[in-house]
């Protein structure tokens, strides 16, 4: 949003070059090359190990395992896929996973900005209460409650099911809670006030005027939870131990557990999980930046 | 909310193993804790990539944002790229980088070769499994990057046409004008970093993975951190009321590091005068 703009206005007062050069523009194009070299030179850093990854994915054990290693294969080949996607239920952990992520993206979408719109927009006795309270489990180990969470859950039956990983969501997170309160701080009032007098019910005000207002906040709060889910796994390893309810995450480690370090096909099915991902976040970038500069949280 | 904590404060004073009722022992799981050497080597080890770990990420944050504010063309780009890593989920980072760190065929130590050094023994020499996982968790600090960004972005241009006037240098212009600006986002991102930091899990826990082996601490114990002996204790010793008092050990320091944190901030944090 304003992010970009600013930055453009931002780095040309900085960087305006001083004019008693007497060759500003071959200055100012030095200082663009180095500027250039220093942000490539970082971003190799953040690349290489992506590179790896994928170029490991392609090659054959002989090229994994030669001394000097070599970052391209002479022969790039697609048994490693294969041999991952054979070697364990593949599809059926995509499946939970996406499962998952459908459910908590559902769940956090229905209970987080209806807490959130009675947190911003409506006046209840006990209100900041509620919100301090919010804020301050943001700060509690997650630690301290999943003993007694597990044991529950253990009482009536769903350990080993994917319903601990599911139920959660449709109670709300504090963190998006916290995210969308701030979002919907800033829709004027007076939009409210004027359904308020078109008779319409606290519902249908916050259906039809308040929630269309928020979208962007909304798509944010959409992606983390697809991201934290997908990506997940803490959870996961206390809960799921039966193979057939398995996610990428818990497969993976079940795979290396298994198998060792069988580089080529542990990168290929690292890789097959990680897409998904990156695919989100390039399609979804913007979101990311907003909803990480709001909040000051990754 | 309340509920469970509450549950779990009160398991912590039992002995309880999941298959019979707890069986209550007063302050015995507090105090066999302290003698625990294990527990011991945990709070020792999650300080060190605290102490190291944070302070790092957040300097090597603040540098890239800089570097990111840079008003060049493919800006959107870099940005991406950095931020990249943060999003890959947790088990393919810490697998990728178990290859990267590999003494005999790994990168890093053929990159640290290219320059004249030899690499060590990264994974299974107890001196450098923690650098290494710092190495990781500094692979993903494009989160902390984009923040920093953010607050560079919010800091009034005025200031720098003064500084420039004043004839303030590169260095100068950054101590005096920059930095002061930037203090109250580090403040808060040291308390979230710190946070996140002594639960450090997932990492250490698949680093220390070994065929047909959970996870083991890793050499000599030297990456059993603070959450990972907690979760041993609670499901693997099934020592239910000993991790349940771990828990509330580290909720009361997480508690007292909050509070000091932000006594200390009095002194170097700045905020604007608008």
């Amino acid at each position: 949003m304003a992010v970009s703009s600013t930055v453009e206005a931002t780095g040309r007062t900085i960087d305006k070059p001083a004019p008693r050069s007497t060759r500003p523009r071959r200055r100012y194009l030095g200082r663009r090359l180095t500027h250039h070299l220093i942000l490539i030179l970082i971003c190799l850093a953040f690349l290489v190990p992506f590179a790896v990854m994928i170029t490991t994915a392609f090659k054959t054990p002989a090229d994994i395992f030669s001394v000097p290693p070599k970052l391209l294969p002479h022969r790039w080949v697609l048994s490693n896929f294969s041999e991952a996607v054979n070697a364990m239920p593949f599809f059926r952990y995509l499946a939970n996973t996406a499962l998952l992520v459908i459910l908590n993206v559902l769940g956090t979408l229905i209970s987080c900005p209806l807490v959130a719109y009675a947190l911003a927009k409506l006046r209840w006795p006990g209100r900041n209460v509620v919100f301090g309270t919010i804020l301050a489990t943001m700060m509690l180990p997650a630690q301290v409650t999943f003993i007694p969470l597990y044991l529950l859950w253990d009482r009536v039956g769903a350990v080993g099911t994917l319903w601990p990983l599911i139920i959660p969501a449709f109670f709300g997170s504090p963190f998006y809670i916290f995210l969308l309160r701030q979002f919907f701080t800033g829709v004027p009032d007076s939009l409210r006030e004027a359904g308020l007098l078109d008779g319409a019910s606290e519902f249908r005000i916050y259906w039809r005027l308040i929630l269309p207002q928020a979208k962007p906040a909304i798509a944010t709060v959409a992606i983390f939870q697809f991201v934290a889910t997908w990506t997940d796994f803490l959870l996961p390893l206390i809960y799921l131990n039966t193979q057939e309810n398995y996610t990428l995450s818990i497969g993976l480690y079940n795979f290396f557990g298994e198998h060792g370090v069988a580089w080529g096909p542990l990168m290929a099915a690292c890789l097959i999980f990680t897409v998904p991902a990156l695919i989100v976040f390039m399609v979804a970038q913007r979101y990311f930046v907003q909803g990480i500069a709001v909040t000051g949280m990754k | 909310m309340a509920g469970p904590i509450l549950v779990s404060l009160y398991y912590s004073f039992t002995e309880f193993n999941l298959f019979q009722s707890p069986k209550w022992v007063g302050l015995d799981n507090y105090l066999s804790l302290f003698s625990d050497p294990k527990f011991v080597r945990s709070i020792i080890n999650t300080a060190y990539l605290t102490v190291i770990g944070v302070p790092l990420g957040l300097a090597l944050g603040m540098l890239v944002a800089l570097a990111l504010n840079f008003p060049v063309r493919g800006q959107p780009l870099y940005r991406a790229i950095v931020y990249l890593p943060a999003i890959v989920p947790v088990v393919t980072a810490t697998y990728l980088w178990r290859w990267v760190f590999n003494a005999q065929y790994g990168y890093l130590n053929q990159m640290l070769g290219h320059l004249g050094l030899t690499g060590p023994n990264w994974l299974s020499d107890p001196v450098w499994t923690k650098p290494a996982v710092i190495i990781i968790t500094l692979w993903g600090i494009g989160g902390t990057a984009v923040i920093y960004l953010a607050a560079l972005q919010q800091v009034p241009q005025q200031l720098y046409e003064a500084a420039a006037v004043d004839g303030a240098n590169g260095w100068q212009r950054f101590w005096h004008v920059t930095w002061p600006a930037l203090t109250p986002v580090t403040l808060f991102q040291l308390i979230m970093g710190v946070i996140a930091a002594v639960q450090i899990f997932a990492p250490t826990f698949l680093l220390t993975q070994s065929r047909g082996n959970a996870a083991n601490g890793g050499p000599g114990d030297s990456l059993l951190t603070y959450t990972m002996y907690l979760f041993q204790n609670a499901f693997v010793f099934l020592k239910m009321g000993e991790a349940a008092a771990m828990a509330w050990i580290l909720f009361m320091f997480i508690g007292l590091l909050t509070l000091l944190i932000l006594f200390s901030s009095k002194r170097w944090v700045h905020y604007g005068s608008e």
